[in-house]
């Protein structure tokens, strides 16, 4: 997998991971991209999209799409049970997640992610074993800064760029 | 700190530039406790990329965490190092990533795969040694971990040949995958590991492809994966499109890809959108190897072309692509220029129109008349329009490649020279059409193709007033909007367009002699001075033929002379690298006497070409291919040139043509010691075995060498290796040469009969036969009371000696037989009468005489076996004595093994088989393969390997056409399917199966030839032969 990005249908990012070392300029440009594409799209096409020399994998959820880039000979769907299985994941961990619960809880799902995912591939598939490796490092984490950081982020968002 | 580090990677994300946290960041990671660690790691890896100068203040963090007793900072380290991490730096942290492969909490183990993986991956060159673990962590108990391990695999495998002995470990894990062996909560959807069955898979079809043996224990487990995927769910048709991938990549198994094959329906009739575009994408991969199944689903993918995702649209386009052939190319093509002008992706376009270009460009020539549906001028507006759209949709987004094919096409043309000139005609027509119309919105790199064209062709168009090209090229100069690059290609056309309107050319050259551009003012510059200086034109050519058809004549026949002339002065011949390794590689085995007999030799020129060794000769040949006759006429002495006629030119492939070879090619071959490359046969005598039954010592046999090829598939899976031998080497190795004096057993009592034996059966095919020489020994005059046939000036024994089949590679199975009792004695001509009954009824060549002294000789004749080619020696005593024993000695090349002829034949290493496996199988075995008419269209069709060449016509005869094939007919063992006016098609088939299609048309004298085949070098190959049959006809 070569990249990952999560941006809501106003065309918002919302998480980015990439595994092949590119330039911001390059990022942005992709993203900016891919945002339009996808967004352009609807909903009874399908979730493959051949973009540049990439296959692209995307799949809405709610209000937010979750966007995986991978190379020609990978396999599509599985790609989009890796997506599948991420959603549960942060399903799971949060509660039933919603695009709030991604916002103000950004680097948990960057953690979970990482569980999950690790340099492009699938590292854990056992759903169990991702949760239990985040409750680990998370009983360290103090509950109490989580609301700090979260009213700030409110903030940020309420103010678009 | 940690919400700040927080917040500036939200910013980050934003849009807005945070650099000024990255040192932050590190810092975080580097002083931090555990929760600021996290952060802070967490932050670097979505800051800094792997190039980041930054990242090395990052290296002793990790180290130090790497060490930690605390497991979460162990696997933060760990996760940092496997997604960022400078590759200079890997060296310091690797020991201890490697140590952490032995943990003892799986996660640790887990993660360390990976950073080993990624390691790998940007630079694989320093985890060579630790391959080693990574079997280790194949076999971990947690399957995590051993799933992780399998990333490493999928990209060691890539280069799959040292990994073979791994397939069945993962054939293995699947099975227990796919027995449901591993934890419940490794499930999705209750289908077990999804992800590591897809790995599995994907790793399993690298590993059996092209390789029979290792394919063959996959075809249980696939089978199990497809039958289980059978619930309806995304999961389940994602591991059913991985396993008909490994099930079309692998050796074909004609159950497997028909299960396969209906898995694909599935896919492409589900009303699912994802599985309908992954059932095309199937598709598309399995026409490559089987085209008819794309007919199954035609409606399927009519509809998928009207469909309104541009996704879906596009795949099917290129499921088309693959599909296509000279009946459909017009419609696809079609399709493709419609779906194009609706596109507007660049990446879309250049892709797409380069297929286009390529689909047009092949198949406008070279079509046999008989399956083209258009006419040739409707197909010449057809192509030339085709590639308008393409110029002007494509545009400047085109690749170079693309104009310059064309303009080459067009250039070199096909056979004929009025289709050509049709062809370009129609093109000029065209363009000028294009070109009085609005040109502005026209892409530079059609007015180049536009302006080239007419400047090489215009001259062909009679009817249009030359000043009207020019008026129309110089318009184009005046637009703004044309480059500079394409005004100078405008200028150059105009410099070739003969008799110009002096005045308007000057006017013009006046104007852009003031020009900026350099290139432009010289080329005006000229482009005056031409039109200004008549007598100067006249020099000019005045159609510029070809610009582009420089051919380059890979065999360097040019340089024969001074290679000739090289050699004559004593210089050491040249030895393509392959041979001089295989020189090193031979060891024994060589005879280096000859070397000393040659060295002085070779002083003088005049007692080179005496002795001018076969190695001498095939290695200039090597050089030089076809042209060795032509560098040795070009040496001085006429002896070179009666020993090349007798070495290459009597080497018909026809079996009567050989059978009239070797006599003339004793003399020489007598006189040729110096060739002992081959290590000479050596006649060893044996003792007399006791035991030894007096009735069979009246002693000649025939050799039965049966090489059944094991398996249809090693020979095809080989055969990528010999045909570049075959080519680069046409016939080093058949000389042999036995030096009579050196084995001649001095100490036989009553007579030792001494058998000089050369055997020179240059070319035919590189080796098919051995050359053997046989001497005898100890002949028992008592004996010869024992054989009531004494008498019999002729007595022979036929001996079926053994059979010795080869199996797959290199295993040879000797299988002795019981000897035969005599035969009545027979004239020596009819010697195929004393072939066992088993074999009488087979084709057979005519039995050639190998060598003959006055106590033995020795014939050999072929015989065609639907699987095999049998290889027989008849050994026939011609004194009146008996002989007891024979020595054979079977010399192939530079391996030698030995066969007594004595009870039976102890067949020892039969290591030349390689050899006849990899030459003499491909080349006389191929058969007839008799089809009809319509079976030759269709099967045409769908192979892809072509070859395309003029052959030498045989006119002697009334019909050429029907001359030559059926001369072709006789010598390759060819099928005529049908003759139809001047085309006549022609097929044959390998041993193995593999067909190969030939269609022949006649033109002018020459006979176009247009070789189609499954196999890439069988074409060749049977091009090859022809040539030969020909030339020797």
């Amino acid at each position: 997998m070569q990249f990952m990005l999560l941006f809501s249908r106003q065309g918002k990012l919302r998480l980015q991971k990439w595994y092949v070392p590119l330039s911001d300029k390059e990022k942005k440009k992709i993203t900016r991209e891919l945002v339009q594409t996808v967004l352009a799209r609807k909903p009874k096409m399908c979730s493959f999209l051949e973009w540049r020399d990439l296959k692209i994998v995307y799949k809405r959820y709610a209000s937010l799409y979750f966007c995986c880039a991978i190379e020609d000979q990978d396999n599509e769907l599985i790609t989009l049970e890796i997506i599948h299985r991420y959603v549960e994941l942060l399903d799971k961990y949060f509660g039933s997640v919603c695009e709030l619960d991604i916002i103000f809880n950004f680097e948990k799902a960057y953690f979970i992610l990482d569980e999950f995912l690790l340099g492009g591939e699938a590292q854990e598939t056992s759903k169990k074993n991702v949760l239990k490796a985040i409750e680990q490092a998370d009983l360290l984490q103090e509950v109490s800064t989580q609301s700090v950081t979260s009213e700030h982020l409110c903030k940020c968002i309420a103010t678009p760029q | 700190m940690r919400e700040i580090m927080v917040r500036a990677m939200y910013c980050e994300m934003l849009g807005y530039d945070a650099s000024f946290t990255y040192i932050h960041a590190i810092k975080l990671a580097q002083q931090g406790g555990v929760l600021e660690k996290r952060v802070g790691y967490l932050a670097v890896s979505l800051f800094l990329n792997e190039g980041h100068e930054l990242l090395l203040l990052l290296v002793n963090t990790v180290l130090k965490d790497l060490q930690s007793t605390n497991l979460i900072e162990v696997c933060m380290a760990l996760t940092v190092v496997a997604q960022v991490f400078p590759k200079d730096m890997i060296p310091a942290v690797l020991p201890l990533v490697e140590d952490k492969l032995s943990h003892p909490k799986e996660i640790i183990r887990r993660k360390a795969v990976l950073a080993l993986y990624k390691f790998y991956l940007i630079a694989p060159n320093q985890v060579q040694h630790i391959h080693a673990k990574f079997c280790k962590a194949l076999s971990d108990k947690d399957p995590g971990v051993m799933a992780s391990s399998l990333h490493i695999y999928l990209q060691l495998i890539r280069s799959p040949d040292s990994y073979k002995d791994l397939t069945g470990s993962f054939v293995t894990i699947l099975k227990q995958v796919l027995g449901g062996k591993l934890p419940v909560d490794f499930n999705y959807h209750s289908v077990p590991a999804p992800w590591l069955q897809i790995q599995l898979l994907r790793i399993l079809s690298l590993l059996g492809k092209e390789d029979q043996s290792t394919s063959e224990l996959m075809y249980e487990v696939l089978d199990e994966s497809l039958r289980r995927a059978e619930m309806n769910h995304n999961i389940t048709y994602a591991i059913l499109y991985e396993c008909v991938k490994a099930v079309y990549t692998i050796h074909p198994k004609a159950e497997l890809l028909e299960k396969a094959a209906r898995c694909i329906g599935n896919f492409v009739l589900s009303p699912k959108i994802n599985l309908k575009y992954l059932g095309l994408k199937a598709l598309t991969y399995v026409v490559q190897h089987d085209a008819k199944l794309a007919l199954q689903h035609q409606m399927t993918i009519i509809e998928c072309l009207d469909h309104s995702d541009f996704t879906i649209k596009r795949e099917t386009l290129e499921l088309l692509f693959r599909i296509t052939n000279a009946q459909n190319v017009t419609v696809i093509v079609e399709k493709m220029l419609d779906f194009l002008r609706s596109c507007n992706d660049e990446h879309t376009i250049i892709h797409l129109i380069g297929k286009v270009a390529e689909l047009a460009e092949k198949y406008p020539f070279n079509k046999p008349e008989f399956m083209n549906t258009l006419l040739p001028m409707k197909y010449n507006s057809w192509f030339i329009q085709t590639m308008n759209d393409v110029f002007s949709i494509g545009g400047d987004l085109l690749q170079q490649d693309d104009p310059n094919n064309f303009l080459r096409l067009l250039a070199e043309g096909s056979e004929s020279k009025e289709e050509d000139d049709q062809l370009r005609l129609y093109a000029v027509e065209s363009y000028l059409t294009v070109l009085k119309g609005h040109t502005s919105h026209l892409p530079q790199c059609f007015l180049q193709v536009m302006s080239w064209v007419l400047g090489e062709y215009a001259h062909l168009q009679e009817s249009v007033d030359r000043r009207e090209v020019i008026r129309l090229l110089t318009q184009l100069l005046d637009q703004r909007s044309v480059s500079s690059e394409t005004r100078v290609w405008i200028l150059s056309a105009l410099t070739k367009i003969p008799e110009g309107q002096t005045d308007l050319i000057l006017d013009l050259a006046e104007s852009l002699s003031s020009s900026q551009d350099t290139v432009l003012r010289q080329q005006a510059q000229e482009l005056r001075h031409l039109s200004q200086d008549s007598q100067l034109r006249e020099f000019k050519p005045v159609a510029v033929v070809c610009v582009f058809s420089s051919q380059v004549d890979s065999s360097l026949s040019f340089l024969d002379g001074f290679v000739s002339e090289a050699l004559a002065a004593g210089a050491a011949p040249y030895k393509p690298p392959h041979q001089r390794q295989e020189e090193l590689c031979e060891d024994r085995a060589l005879n280096l006497e000859p070397y000393s007999f040659s060295l002085p030799v070779s002083l003088s020129s005049c007692s080179i070409t005496d002795r001018q060794s076969p190695t001498l000769l095939s290695v200039s040949s090597g050089l030089s291919g076809n042209s060795a006759e032509l560098s040795q006429k070009a040496g001085s002495s006429t002896l070179i040139l009666e020993g090349v006629k007798r070495v290459w030119g009597k080497d018909g492939y026809l079996p009567q043509k050989e059978a009239t070879a070797p006599p003339v090619d004793e003399p020489s071959a007598a006189v040729q010691p110096a060739s002992q490359q081959e290590a000479a046969e050596r006649i060893e005598p044996r003792p007399e075995p006791s035991t030894q039954n007096q009735d069979k010592q009246q002693l000649a046999s025939s050799l039965f060498v049966g090489l059944g090829v094991g398996s249809s598939v090693s020979l095809l899976g080989k055969s990528e290796a010999p045909p570049p031998r075959f080519r680069k080497k046409p016939r080093p190795h058949e000389s042999s040469s036995s030096s009579g004096t050196s084995k001649r057993s001095s100490d036989s009592s009553s007579r030792s009969s001494r058998n000089t034996t050369d055997s020179f059966l240059y070319g035919s095919f590189p080796e098919e036969e051995p050359a053997t020489s046989i001497s005898t020994f100890d002949h028992t005059p008592k004996s010869t009371t024992a054989n009531g046939l004494s008498q019999n000036k002729d007595t022979k024994e036929d001996r079926h000696a053994n059979t010795s089949q080869i199996l797959g590679g290199d295993m040879v199975i000797v299988r002795p037989s019981t000897i035969q009792d005599k035969h009545p004695p027979s004239v020596s001509s009819d010697l195929t009468a004393l072939l066992p009954a088993d074999l009488k009824d087979l084709p057979h060549s005519d039995v050639i005489s190998l060598t003959s002294d006055p106590s033995l000789s020795l014939s050999s004749c072929r015989l065609f076996r639907d699987e095999a080619l049998l290889l027989v020696i008849f050994i026939s005593n011609c004194t009146e004595t008996v002989i007891k024993d024979v020595a054979v000695q079977l010399t192939l090349k530079h391996k030698h093994q030995q066969m007594t002829l004595k009870n039976f034949f102890l067949l020892q290493v039969f290591e030349f088989m390689r050899l006849i496996l990899m030459n003499s199988i491909l080349s006389v075995t191929h058969r007839p393969l008799v089809v009809t008419t319509e079976e030759y269209g269709k099967l045409w069709l769908s192979l892809s390997h072509d070859v395309k060449q003029n052959l030498k016509l045989l006119t002697d005869a009334g019909d050429p056409l029907r001359t030559t094939l059926n001369a072709l007919k006789d010598a390759l063992q060819l099928h005529v399917v049908d003759i139809i006016g001047s085309e006549g098609i022609v097929a044959c088939r390998l041993l193995s199966g593999a067909p190969c299609l030939l269609h022949c048309r006649v033109n002018g004298a020459a006979l176009a030839m247009w070789l189609r085949s499954p196999h890439p070098a069988l074409p060749d190959f049977i091009l090859y032969h022809c040539q030969r049959a020909l030339a020797h006809h």
